[in-house]
This record gives C-alpha cells, structure tokens and sequence, in this order.
C-alpha cells in the first residue's frame, strides 16, 4: 500500500455535488401518485386515551385514509429492544419498555402519535388533523427526574412496581476503604439537562410499495440502513430482498437517526402496502421537537477520595439518567457515563449506581457524545474543585493522576456499552495534555496575562481538560470494492453517510491499495441493494471499522490484481507496482497494464473461469474489531464575562485531538468543529426546558437556541498526537464525537476561573447569561 | 407546519387594498413583509381566511425628505432600504444605528416598516425607536386618512389603534433638533435574536450643556415598548454627568418597567439589563449630543 493518500488534506469528492445541488435528500424524493401522512400527536405528556373518532377527518375531500392504532391490528407491536442489558453484573436488572407505533390506552409523551392522515398533499392532510375528535383523561405527569421516584409518583408504565427503569450497580476495587485513607473528600450534586440534536435535515420517509413488482423501497433518514430493511422486512411478512432502504445524503443525524423502528417508519410501510401508493412523510421542526429522542439529563450525587499530594484513591457516582418514555436504545447512554467516570485517569477504586428512569419526556437514545460527556463532566468537575481544595495548580493535577503511556492497554475494570471489560487500547495522555497546555500558553496566562486583566478590573478565564472517548465497537461492518472496465474503482459498503465525508475518506484508503486517483473511485454508501450486510453509522465507528472493512476488501482485490498482472506480464508479484491506475513491473515503466484492461480480462467474454477462482477484480471484506478503540484528547479555552451583564465571549479555543491514524485531516478537523459547536451549545445555549406538566416550553429555533457560526470561537486552534490503534490494520480511533465531549466541562472551569471574585461553583449544564446571573447575584453572597 | 387554507388577493393600489379590508372585516390580514405572520399562519397560530398582499404595491415604498427636515417613510419600504438609505442616516441617525440589530440580513430584506409598526411585537426595535423619535403614524381607510401620534398607537402585544378596514401608510419622522444625541443598544443571546432588553435613547442639550429632553424607551420589557418617564424626568435640567446617569439608569430599571420574566430571563436579570443598557445608551447619546463621540 502506497500512501499517497492517507494522511492527506484533500477536498471532499462528495462536494462539487453537493454544493451544486446535485445530491438526493429524501424529499428530493418525488413519485408520480404519492400521497403525504400527518401525525396527530399528543398534546398532553400523560393521558389515558377514552376515544378517538376520525369520521369527520375520513370524510375531507383529498383524505385518502386515517389510521390509529386500532386499526393496525396485529401489526401493532412495540419496537424491539435494540440494545440489551449488559449481563452478568450482580444485582443489576433493566425492564425493557420499547416505542410504540401508536398510542393505544395512554399517551406517555407529548407528541406520541395517535393517528395518521394520509392525503393528497400534506396541506390536507394537517388541515384533517384538526378534524380528529380525541377524548383524553389528562393524568398526572412524570417531569421531574428525582420525584419520578417518590413512592407516590404516578407511573409511566402502569404494569411496572415504580419508575425505575433500571439498576446497575458497577465496582472497582474498594472505594469505602480508599475514602477511609484519604486526605480530602468532595462530595458534590450534579445537574446536567437535555438538549436536542437538532440535525439541519429532520427525519424524513418515503415508502413505496410497488405491488407489479412486489418490492418495497424506503428511502430514509436512518443511521443503520440495513437492520432497519431486516426489521421492515419481517414485520411486514416480506423476503428482505423485496425491501430495500436507501439512505441517501442526509443533512446530520447526530444520533437519533440510528433509533429504530421511529412509529413513521412503522407505519408508512405498513400503509403503502395496504393503499398501493407510495407515502411521503417529512417531519417539520416543530414535531422534531416533540417527536426525535434527546440526550443528556442527569443528576449526579458524585463523590473523590484524593491523597494531600492530589492522588485520587476513589471515585463514587451515584446517578439519576433520564430515559424518557421508553428504554429502546437500552443502556448504551448511561453506561458511557458511568464508564467516562474514570476518564483517562488512573483510578483504584470506583463504585457506581446506575439508576434509569422513566418520565413522561421524550425518549433519550444517543446524541453525539452519548452519555459520555456527563462522564467527564463528573470526573472534571470533581478535580477542579480538589485543585482548589488542595491548592494544586489544575493541569499539574491531572497530570499526576493521568494514565501514563506504558499502562496500556489498560482495564478499568468495569463493563462498558460493549459489555466487555472496558479495556483502553492506546494513549499518551500526558503529551496531549502537554501540548495543549503548550498551545494556548498556560504558563504565561496565568502567570503574566490574567493578573494584568484582573488588574484592569477584567474578568478572563482559561479551562483546561482531558478526556476520552470510547470509539470504534463492532459488531463489524463490509465491504465489496471493484475494479471496473473503465478502469475506475467501485466501493460498496453497508454504513450510511450523514455527512462525515465518507465518499472522500474511503476512497482514500482504496486509492492508496490499488495506485489510483482518488477522485477515480466511487463509493455508495446506506443503500441495501447494493451492500447489505452491517449495522450502521454511530459510535464514532465509520472510520474504524468500516474503514477497516473497505481496507481489508482492496486489499483482497490487490492480490487479484498482482496475481493477473504477474501473469500477463510474466514478472513476479513481488516485482509489480500499482500507481496512476496501471501495474507495472517497477523500473521497467513500458512493461504495464492498466487496472481497466485487466478488469477486462478477469472477465472475459470467451474461455472458462478457473475452479477455485472468481471472474472479476472484486473483492468482499468484513472487519470485527476485538473491542472498541479508544480516542482521547485535551481542550482549552480562555473566555471573557461581562459580568454586568454576564454574556460570555469565547476568546481562544484549543483542541489537542489523538484518534489515532489520520485518514483525512481536513476532514477530521471539520468533525472537530462540529462537535466544539455541539459541545458550545451544551454549555451555554442549548436547553430543552420541560414545565412540570411535561410540556416543551422552547420547541422552537426561535426559542432553543443553537450557536451559530457568529457565536462559535473566532477560531478552533487544532493540534494532533498520533497513537495508533492496535486494534485495527489502518490504527485508526473515532472521532465523531470526540469534539463535543469536554466542552461542557471546560466552560464550567474557564468560566470559574473567569468569575474568580463571585465564589462560584458551577455544578450544572448547561448556564446561560441568566443563569449565571442568579448564581452570582442572587445567591445571598 | 402547513398554514390552514385562505384566500389570496394581491391588489395593485391602496384603495384596492382597503376595498378587501372594508369586505372581509377581521377575517382579512394585510400581508407585508410576512416575517412574523407567514410564521404564525404556519404554526397554524393565526389562521386568517383572506390574506390581502400589499407587495404589488410600489406606491407605498419610498424614503422622503420631509419640508420640516424630518422624513417620510412609505409602509412597505424594506428594513434593508432604510438601513442603507442615506438620508436616514443624515436625518435619523437612530434609525440607521438600530437596522442592523434587527433579526438577519434575509429578514431585514423582507421586512417593511410599516409592517413592523402595525404587528407590535414588544420585543421588536423599530417601536421602540419610533417613540423615542417621537413618530406620528398616517393611517388610511376607505373615508381617509388619520394621523395618529406614537404615544397612542400602540396598545398591547400585538395590538395597535389600527382599525381592521385600516391600512398604516405611511411613518413620519420629525427633524431631530439641533445638539441631539441618541443610542440604541441591545442584548440578545445570539446576534438577530429578539433582544433580553433593548433600548433606544434621544437626547437634546440646552445651551448650558444641560439636558433640555432625553427619551429612553425599552424593549422586550413589558407588552409595549415602555418610555422610562420618571429616569426622563430626572435628567431634564441636569448636567448629564455619570453620576446624573447612572441615577436615571436605576430609576429607568426599577421604578420606570416591570418587566417579566420567560425562560431566557429572570425578571431582574432583565431589571439588571435594563440599568446597564440605559446607562451606556444614554452616556453615548449625551457625548453624541456635546459631538464628542
């Protein structure tokens, strides 16, 4: 393998596309005959349901037809669990309550679907909405994630004892006795509330049922193409190669694209079926609002055990996660929290409960982070204040206490989302610590320049802090790359694209195994007709492990390739190179064959494919990583409040980012962008703020505020350290999410360290200007 | 996000106009520049059956010197024709230094003068600015016009003397008198946000360098924009040192508003706002008034 490519900092193949809008979304999606559904979502957070009449609606001019869960007979089923507990964790149980399609005794959320109109456009459908008579009994809601719990609190899942959804209780070592030796315990509570993911493209549909031909097409915005056609396909009573699911270019995901089976992507395929009409669907702001999971929201009662010296002995977490109406995604969430606890420091005791809760708020399944930044965030915040306490500097702290390069791999000795012992790979902690410290002159701010504000009456705060990420887990992905007769290459593989630059990155990869252009090779992503064996895109995985798979499956056509050549060239394999799209025996340049002649002859029109041999330069390949990769890294930031007015001005932002292998890094540093703006948003703009009653009170962008470009950093100043992976051939670590992890951890120290005059501790996420307002003046100080 | 359905006319002249006003009643919108009812009709909070299009017309679209060396503003002319204009900028200087605070460049190209006048959000700058610059409203119907003083036209969120058979036509601003200051100030938690708190300040100075009039006027307060009165009043006289304005500004923030409170701001985080806006605004607009900034 050449590496012409890898490493590189190329434009994206995918762009001219894109940006000259030339790329399928989903609802470029037009299909003479189609029909458009509206849901009729629940107002109330928690209701029993007496009756729903849809006469009236039935009987609008351009309704085709209104559906409820009663209607759906048998069909009607909650989704499957999609992620199991974790076994084998004594005293641990989770009770698994799954989404529905529709509601049928009682809504559990405010916008459960309770009906569906399918129309001529979906102006009729929404005007015949209105006309649906539902009679609810509105029944005390579940909002608050610590009363959920109360004895006497109503029930989300009337079959279950209480609204505890589930238990894990982890340990590592002997945290009570390292409490008993230590110097110094801070015991602290932890409030971290929910946000959206908030992607630019909401969910959008299109099922098409075509009877002729009896295939069904789906096209969707789904993170995990291929198990949502196996699904679709035995819910429906249908052979999985009548169903096939394209999941074209997508505008973002973020994580709430890979929940399955979303009650729209129930129903539209359940319905295009029984109506002979392809269905379009496309979620509008306001139901993305009510009708996409969320993440974060969590209440930690979070305690360490440090040596005089700055040693931490122990770590204990006891939490609260919010799930919402429903468990589908299972415990991938707050298993990372708990995991991310001990973050990459080296840590000899820990226990930790696990308490998940039932609420009567949207469902929470992974957003960008997924559960990891309420992790950090504990262990974070936990230093911070015995860096005070112990009147330690704060880096020098975590210096002491960060795993050092010869530790790896190293187990935490707990279980982790992948439900093996969660076992670090690779690292050098220190030297991204030191390197971002280097970046954004630490020394020399807190030692020369924040005094001299400070003297100027300025209040200027630096944050630094270290993190991990879990990247990378299996089960596996594939592959199949060809070599066609044009002499361009052909890559085929199961995960879907939601903007990552997969077109780009894996072509890279591929260019690099067969010596040709990278602009030469062509790769389709997230449509099960043409690759349909994998999972999908979340986790941070894409460029670990189906990176890996594409790898693994050029290189398979490598061998094909050398194989051919060495023959028609009569020069031994070990004599031929592949480069400018031709293989030539090296130093004797006439001698050669380009790819697109050979492809040619692996599958000629005349004489017999050999036994044992294939026809064809096409290889398939699959990848299963052992376990996940994890990447780590280290941000800071100096920031400015105005503490009249307490609006915070994000000064410099540093990113020390090691995932490992790059493959692409312009593309890696775009991740990085994203996710600090994730990761901004989380801390200072970002909140869905629920009333007691359940309600949204801020389902709009006009009113959730996300940052925008005029509100992000002037810029991200991005460093890398390499350690590549053992894990995988290419050594590649995730990075999709990796820029939104610390980030609320970080503003919470910058911002303290800023207001250094006002004792504040800031033990929430996120703040705003408001808020800060209250902690600082109105706290009675 | 679909609006419910209505009827659609696009007439070419006022009288036109107000012949559907004068029919359709309170069933009838005029749509202007359609930032803030296009939204509501999509969210299917207003649901209007006849919507009247006044785009067609161009006879309402103009920026003119008026005799008295105030200005005439047309209903329809765009935010961003006055924010370029420079003739308002000569002539209301506090006009042109709000422009660009209000919502995004898109918006303000949609966005119309009158349009922003007769919808009367509290949060909106433009109100706010028309009080401190003491603005008198022409208001058309089918009998003739009215001239209404900014003082009475605004009556509650969302609610003006407009009757609904009336059009506004047209906004005037009256000449700013000779060593006048102003300033206008926001805080939004992102740029093009409604703002927490906004303040538009007018200020004269006598001869002495006293203050012969300030007006100081809030947004985003109350359900109206609120002119502080009792921080005016204190001023009127005095030499507007620091003290004298820091004074006014505390006045202005607890005596003069009463503010609400929503899930971005506590009311006394707004009440904080206020003083601190009121105090920048002013102090700038009495440099601005001596031409000393």
């Amino acid at each position: 393998m050449t590496k012409k490519y890898l490493g590189q900092r190329i434009t994206r193949n995918e762009d001219p596309r894109m940006l000259t809008g030339q790329a399928l979304f989903v609802d470029d999606v037009e299909i003479p005959g189609m029909l458009h559904a509206a849901f009729l979502r629940s107002d109330y957070a928690h209701a029993r349901i007496l009756s729903i009449d849809v006469s009236a609606a039935c009987n609008r001019p351009g309704v085709v037809a209104v559906y409820t869960a009663e209607d759906m007979g048998d069909f009607w089923k909650p989704g499957p669990l999609l992620v199991p507990a974790p076994r084998g964790i004594e005293g641990a149980f989770f009770h698994a309550r799954t989404q529905i399609p529709m509601a049928r005794d009682k809504v559990r959320h405010v916008g459960e679907p309770m009906a569906v109109v399918i129309g001529e456009s979906r102006y009729l459908a929404e005007d015949a909405l209105a006309d649906i008579v539902v009679d609810l009994e509105p029944l005390e809601a579940v909002a608050d994630l610590e009363r959920a719990l109360d004895p006497d609190a109503p029930l989300v899942h009337d079959d279950m004892e209480s609204n505890l959804g589930s238990f894990v209780p982890q340990r590592k070592g002997d945290y009570e006795a390292a409490r008993e030796q230590a110097d110094l315990v801070i015991q602290r509570r932890i409030v971290i509330d929910r946000g959206a993911a908030a992607a630019m493209e909401n969910r959008v549909l299109v099922a098409h049922w075509d009877a002729k031909s009896q295939e069904m097409t789906i096209w969707d915005t789904t993170q995990a193409p291929i198990p949502l056609r196996n699904g679709l396909a035995g819910m429906l009573g249908l052979a999985e190669h009548q169903v096939r699911v394209i999941a074209p270019f997508i505008g973002g995901a973020f994580g709430p694209k890979i929940m399955m089976f979303q009650p729209e992507e129930v129903l539209l395929p359940w319905a295009t079926m029984k109506l002979n009409r392809p269905i379009k669907w496309i979620e509008d702001r306001r139901e993305n609002f009510v009708a996409t999971t969320q993440e974060r929201g969590q209440i930690h009662d979070a305690e360490s055990a440090l040596t005089k010296d700055g040693h931490i002995l122990g770590v204990k977490d006891v939490f609260l996660h919010d799930s919402g109406a429903y468990d589908p995604y299972g415990l991938t969430v707050p298993l990372n929290s708990q995991n991310h606890v001990m973050g990459c420091y080296d840590i000899p005791s820990y226990y930790s409960e696990l308490k998940m809760v039932f609420t009567n708020k949207m469902i929470v399944t992974p957003v960008r982070g997924a559960g990891r930044p309420q992790g950090i965030f504990v262990i974070e915040r936990l230093l911070d204040i015995a860096a005070k306490e112990l009147d330690i500097d704060r880096a020098e702290l975590r210096r002491r206490n960060n795993l050092q390069p010869d530790a790896f791999p190293h187990n935490h000795k707990i279980i982790d989302q992948a439900f093996a012992e969660f076992v670090i790979d690779s690292g050098n902690y220190p030297a991204t610590l030191a390197r971002a410290l280097d970046m954004i002159e630490y020394e020399k701010f807190i030692k020369e320049e924040q005094p001299a504000l400070r003297a100027e009456g300025r209040h200027v705060g630096i944050g630094v802090v270290a993190f991990i990420e879990t990247t990378g887990v299996g089960p596996y992905e594939g592959a199949r790359v060809t070599i066609e007769a044009s002499g361009k290459v052909s890559v085929a593989t199961g995960v879907g694209t939601q903007g990552q630059g997969h077109f780009t990155a894996f072509a890279q990869i591929v260019a690099d195994q067969l010596g040709v252009d990278v602009r030469d090779v062509h790769v389709v992503t997230g449509d099960t007709a043409h690759f349909h064996w994998g999972t999908g895109t979340f986790a941070s995985r894409g460029a670990v492990v189906a990176a890996n798979a594409i790898n693994a499956a050029a290189k398979g056509v490598r061998v094909k390739v050398l194989k051919l050549a060495s023959k028609v060239l009569g020069a031994p394999e070990e004599e031929l190179e592949l480069a400018d799209g031709m293989v030539r025996v090296a130093d004797i340049p006439d001698q050669s064959i380009g790819l697109g002649e050979l492809a040619v002859l692996a599958n000629p029109m005349r004489g017999a494919v050999e036994p044992g041999s294939e026809p064809g330069l096409e290889a398939t390949d699959y990848f299963g990583p052992q376990y996940g990769a994890t990447a780590n890294g280290t941000h800071a930031m100096i920031l400015e409040v105005d503490v009249e007015t307490m609006m915070v001005e994000i000064k410099r932002y540093v990113v020390v980012e090691d995932c490992g292998t790059i493959i692409n890094p312009l593309i890696l540093e775009g991740q990085v962008h994203g996710g600090v703006s994730l990761g901004i948003g989380n801390s200072y703009y970002e909140q869905l703020v629920y009333d007691d009653n359940g309600q949204l009170l801020n389902g709009s962008f006009m009113d959730y505020l996300i940052p925008r470009s005029t509100d992000m950093p002037p810029r991200i100043e991005i460093g890398h350290e390499v350690t590549p992976s053992p894990l995988n051939p290419l050594g590649t670590k995730g990075a999709g999410e990796a820029g939104a992890i610390p980030v609320p951890s970080l503003f919470a120290q910058a911002v303290e360290d800023a207001l250094y005059d006002y004792d504040l501790e800031v033990l929430e996420m996120p703040l705003s200007p408001n808020r800060l307002f209250e902690l600082c003046y109105q706290k009675g100080s | 996000m679909k609006p419910a359905a209505f009827d659609y006319y696009a007439p070419s002249t006022t009288e036109e106009a107000l012949a559907y006003l004068d029919q359709f009643g309170y069933d009838a919108k005029p749509l202007a520049g359609g930032q803030s009812l296009i939204p509501t009709m999509n969210f299917r909070l207003a649901q209007p059956s006849v919507l009247v299009d006044l785009n067609p017309i161009v006879d309402l679209s103009y920026i003119r010197p008026h005799e008295d060396g105030g200005l005439l503003l047309g209903a329809m002319t765009r935010a961003s024709q006055v924010e370029r204009d420079p003739l308002v900028a000569e002539r209301a200087p506090l006009v042109h230094e709000t422009m660009p605070s209000i919502a995004h460049p898109q918006i303000r190209n949609r966005s119309t003068m009158g349009g922003t006048m007769a919808h009367a959000d509290p949060a909106a700058e433009l109100p706010a600015v028309a009080i401190a610059l003491n603005a008198q409203f022409r208001i058309r119907g089918q009998a003739g016009d009215r001239w209404v003083s900014v003082d009475e036209f605004f009556l509650g969120m969302f609610m003006t003397v407009i009757e609904p058979s009336e059009l506004l036509v047209e906004v005037r601003l009256p000449p700013m008198p000779p060593r006048s200051g102003w300033c206008f100030r926001e805080i939004a938690r992102r740029h093009g946000d409604y703002a927490l708190v906004g303040v538009a300040a007018m200020v004269t100075l006598d001869g002495g360098n006293q203050c012969d009039q300030a007006r100081l006027v809030f947004l985003s307060v109350e359900d109206r924009p609120v002119p502080a009165r009792r921080a005016a009043e204190m001023l009127q006289g005095q030499t507007p040192t620091a003290e004298a304005i820091q004074a006014a500004a505390e006045t202005a923030a607890t005596e003069d508003i009463d503010p609400g409170s929503d899930i971005h701001a506590s009311a006394s985080y707004r009440r904080q706002l206020a003083k601190v806006l009121a105090r920048q605004a002013l102090t700038q607009a009495f440099a601005r008034a001596r031409g000393v900034a």
